[in-house]
């Protein structure tokens, strides 16, 4: 198998992940949902200097991962993948920004290199929630609130079908992949222009068996509307799970608790 | 029962690009009839079987499923009385694991809880996969992915089973299963097939089409013996009846 099938199938362990039965898994998708809103917020709204602040929003992918049984190394190989991406707006960061706003001991530090880990750390915060929600909600668990949260039933359905042509399409692209190594004799790497024709036809094949895989849902009563065969319901547990990690975020946003702890050893 | 019946008149089909599938097909399937569509590839087989549920609409003549024509409005309807097994069982299973994708049709149709479990695992027994219930799809074999189709398809508890080249990617063993499992149905069916052996052992009809046109209807035994003509078709009498 090459990497690319790898990766495509654990984007699969997702799904079955969020087949288990933990009290993270019984919670509403709701209550996940929201809670990981929250806390993407409460991430994201974080000024570009800061870092120390941000540590205490770890405890919630920790204490989630923990609690649902994700298995941690699967998680950062996730972040490993899309890590590239933070690195990609973060990287210029150390060179633009060179004033000098701190020291770790003798070591001076430049605002870019702080605003740069601080966008890393955010990348890995939010992605790890993310994930953490699909993974214990399942995509259509995610879907299904977000339409009872009110979003517009079309979209929520998008949401579903793109996650759903995530697959199609890698499954398409890993087939196509198998078959020109298949040809490719000499190993070698394809020019541009090959690889500009296999992603065209990529895209052709992945639109034509979307359409089809439409059909089949079409075909067994699919009407747009998500029906859950696990029962869901508003209970108090959902209500505390939410209140206990707003109640969180909102500490955690307003006071910086490492800086608080750090000052009362200083003392 | 009326609402059995398959027909199509003066139906006829030419892609978007121009390339003609089917020409003027005429037919009538009734109740519980079991029917072979026979022909090379390319004959029209698979356009036949995607206007029975309407996922392509007649361009001229018309479709009917018991003596409602196939059109926008009638379609969703349509598709409870057919149930369609696809030629590539990836295309049918989009779910996360296999129960899940045998209770998404159940689910659509309303049905309470109870009665979706009770579906699913008959259906998943029915084809003998039980085991399999909480395996993602897309890690299953050929035949066991085919199989699981043929379980979501039946949890619809549709009137009419509607198949192309089902028996295809299977190795003897499972092929056998599957006609068995086939034979066993009490459904109206309609198959599109290479496999001229599946064809003899489940259907009592077959309609031969040959460049989008139906050459020839009737009796399998007779049409299976009528070398002349198969062999025009591409085709080839099957196996067991070679000497
Ligand atoms: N999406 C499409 N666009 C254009 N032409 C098509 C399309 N699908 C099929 N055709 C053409 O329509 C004709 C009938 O195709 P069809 O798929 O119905 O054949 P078939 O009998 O099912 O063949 P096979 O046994 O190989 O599955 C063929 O000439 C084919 O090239
Ligand atoms: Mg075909």
């Amino acid at each position: 198998m090459s990497n690319l099938e790898v990766h495509f199938h654990e984007i699969g362990v997702l799904d079955r992940i969020a087949a288990g039965d933990t009290f993270v898994h019984r919670l509403d998708p709701r209550s996940k949902l929201l809670a990981t809103l929250l806390f993407i917020v409460g991430v994201v709204s974080f000024g570009k200097y800061e870092v120390s602040a941000l540590l205490p929003f770890f405890l919630y992918p920790v204490v989630m991962a923990a609690a649902s049984g994700m298995p941690a190394g699967l998680l950062g190989r996730k972040l490993l993948i899309v890590a590239p991406f933070a690195l990609l707006v973060g990287i210029l960061n150390p060179f633009l920004d060179r004033e000098i706003l701190t020291a770790i001991g003798p070591v001076p530090v430049s605002g870019g290199w702080i605003s740069f880990t601080s966008i890393v750390f955010r990348f890995m915060l939010t992605v790890s929630a993310a994930l953490l929600l699909v993974g214990t909600t399942g995509i259509h668990g995610v879907c299904f609130a977000c339409e009872k949260l009110g979003m517009p039933r079309v979209f929520a359905v998008q949401l579903l079908l793109l996650y759903r042509y995530l697959f199609v399409l890698a499954d398409e692209g890993i087939r196509m992949f198998r078959a020109r190594s298949a040809r490719s004799f000499s190993g070698r790497a394809p020019g541009p222009g090959l690889y500009a024709q296999m992603i065209g036809t990529l895209l052709l094949r992945a639109i034509a068996r979307a359409q089809r895989i439409y059909l089949a849902m079409s075909c067994r009563g699919f009407d747009g509307a998500f029906r859950s065969r696990t029962p869901v319901g508003w209970h108090v547990r959902d209500t505390a799970f939410l209140l206990v990690w707003a109640a969180f975020f909102t500490v955690a946003r307003c006071v910086n608790i490492p800086e608080i702890i750090g000052s009362m050893f200083v003392q | 029962m009326s609402h059995h019946l398959v027909e199509a008149r003066n139906l006829s089909f030419s892609y978007p690009d121009g390339t003609p599938a089917l020409k003027d097909v005429n037919f009538r399937i009734t109740h519980g009839e079991s029917v072979a569509f026979i022909g090379a590839s390319g004959a029209g087989k698979s356009t036949l079987i995607h206007h029975l549920n309407g996922y392509l609409m007649p361009q001229a003549g018309e479709v009917r499923i018991g003596e409602v024509p196939v059109t926008r409005e009638t379609v969703s309807g349509i598709r409870r009385t057919v149930g369609m097994l696809f030629q590539d069982p990836d295309d049918q299973l989009f779910m996360p694991t296999v129960s899940d994708d045998v209770a998404f049709g159940p689910l659509n149709l309303g049905l309470p809880r109870d009665e979706v479990d009770q579906r699913v695992t008959d259906s998943l027994s029915v084809v003998g996969i039980e085991h399999l219930r909480d395996r993602p799809p897309y890690k299953l074999s050929g035949g066991e992915k085919r199989a699981a189709a043929i379980a979501c398809v039946i949890a619809g508890a549709p009137d009419i089973l509607a198949m192309d080249e089902p028996s295809s990617d299977l190795d003897p063993w499972s092929r056998r299963q599957l006609i068995q499992l086939l034979a066993g149905f009490k459904h109206t069916k309609i198959i599109a097939t290479h496999d001229l052996d599946l064809a003899l052992d489940l259907c009592e009809r077959v309609i031969v089409l040959h460049k989008g046109e139906v050459r020839k209807d009737g009796k399998t035994r007779e049409i299976f013996s009528d070398e002349e003509m198969l062999l025009e078709c591409h085709l080839e009498k099957p196996l067991r009846m070679q000497t």
